[in-house]
């Protein structure tokens, strides 16, 4: 028997109005096309494993944002720091130029002590080393770990420089719980290609990295 | 009698495979809901909490290993009382007590509405040393109709019996005395267990209005 029509269709475009779709929750859909959603989206995640380094391809996204969840150092000594570089030429060199500032408020277990200071010894004036964005150390003891996030800004622009902006909370090997800003700039005009986060000794034991993009 | 059918315009002969052009709405207006199998990865909105005359504000269900980090948005949030402390607390399981030991720091910087004071300091009287408190994360918040708190607070992995809980907040209030304050409290829940629940709360008095949205996010 031949098909008449399907209801509501246009019988002259054959357009089939959405009405006609019984799947409102869409279950068979495991993926969703790069519409502009406007929002947050996830691009990659990382999980540390005794890693020296965990890398991440940079593309178009205005945003990126990171969040560090629990990361724990394999070093126990040496005062541990988070730290990240970012590469303009595919990950060959991690050592672009950074202006940075630093600045961290401090608080111990033991109550001794309470501190709001400009760290000199972190902050970069066009510099090419990796930038902490932790304090002090990251304390390697079972329970001690570093949590928190950094925001990257346009890095494919081949017209500005690059800012970012860090917000990180972390236990020290001494018991004391440190908070630390920084905020810089990469210094290029060439597009960021690549971010690599790692540990200033030893390795990232554990923990997990969340990478955001925004439009 | 009508012509019969045989094929709709566009629709490949062979296969019947229906082009997206012939779908009407590209945009998908009539759909409600995603299938869990979609990764959306963004802040998944979890659940909204509206103050009214509230002695505090508890999520006490959500909180688990599905999500990374949970974050709290605060919306005008008015105090009942003036000159008073916006504060929250955590607990495991099923309790109640909400006294967690939590290390932690707090700064301020704020500026009056005169132009005559400008102060970026440490608050000592908002950080704890191993304290069960409820922790501050605004200050001299005042009553006046149009003076409120708002900003959020993120908590990492609540649900780790691995780790410390480390969490970020960062508000601005309006002071009783018309500063504009704003407050970075970060610190720890200097415990193994796993956080299952938080309470907000004024210092004194109750949460006269405004709302706390809790997202989750994960990979």
């Amino acid at each position: 028997m031949s098909i008449t029509r399907i209801q509501n269709a246009n019988a002259f475009t054959g357009t089939i109005p959405a009405d006609n779709f019984a799947n409102a929750t869409l279950d068979n859909v495991t993926l969703l096309p790069n519409a502009p959603l406007g929002d947050m989206v996830l691009v990659s995640s990382a999980t540390a494993s005794s890693s020296a380094s965990i890398e991440f391809d940079l593309s178009s996204y205005k945003e990126y944002k990171f969040f560090f969840v629990n990361i724990h150092p394999s070093a126990t000594t040496g005062n541990p720091l988070f730290q990240f570089q970012c590469s303009t030429d595919n990950g060959s060199n991690y050592n672009t130029t950074i202006t940075s500032t630093h600045f961290r408020a401090g608080h111990n277990e033991n109550d001794a002590d309470q501190y709001l200071s400009y760290n000199t010894g972190k902050d970069q004036a066009q510099g090419t080393s990796f930038q902490s964005l932790t304090d002090g150390d990251v304390g390697g003891d079972n329970d001690q770990c570093q949590s928190g996030m950094l925001q990257l800004f346009n890095p494919s622009s081949t017209t500005f420089v690059k800012h970012y902006i860090g917000h990180n909370n972390s236990v020290h090997a001494n018991d004391v719980c440190g908070t630390v800003f920084s905020a810089g700039y990469f210094n290029t005009t060439s597009a960021l290609t690549n971010i690599k986060f790692q540990m200033s000794s030893g390795n990232i034991d554990d923990g997990k990295i969340l990478m955001f993009g925004i439009n | 009698m009508a012509q019969s059918i045989t094929r709709l315009s566009g629709v490949n002969s062979l296969s019947g495979t229906i082009p997206a052009t012939n779908i009407a709405n590209s945009t998908f207006d009539n759909i409600t809901a995603l299938p869990s199998a979609v990764p959306t990865g963004k802040p998944v909105l979890l659940s909204t909490a509206t103050a009214s005359s509230s002695s505090s504000i508890e999520f006490t269900s959500g909180i688990d290993s599905t999500y990374d980090i949970y974050q709290f948005e605060f919306i005008n949030i008015h105090p009942e009382t003036n000159n008073v402390k916006f504060t929250f607390q955590s607990d495991t399981g099923t309790n109640t007590n909400y006294n967690q030991t939590i290390t932690s720091t707090d700064f301020i910087s704020q500026h009056n509405e005169t132009g005559t004071t400008t102060e970026l300091g440490y608050a000592i009287a908002n950080d704890q040393a191993q304290g069960t408190a409820f922790q501050p994360i605004g200050q001299l918040i005042g009553n006046d109709n149009d003076e409120c708190a708002a900003g959020t607070l993120q908590v990492f992995q609540p649900s780790s019996t691995t780790y410390v809980k480390h969490f970020i907040a960062n508000t601005n209030v309006y002071r009783h005395d018309n500063y504009s304050r704003e407050h970075f409290t970060a610190g720890y829940f200097n415990t193994t267990s796993a956080l299952t629940r938080f309470r907000f709360k004024m210092s004194s008095g109750n949460l006269d209005s405004g709302k706390i949205k809790m997202y989750g996010i994960s990979a």
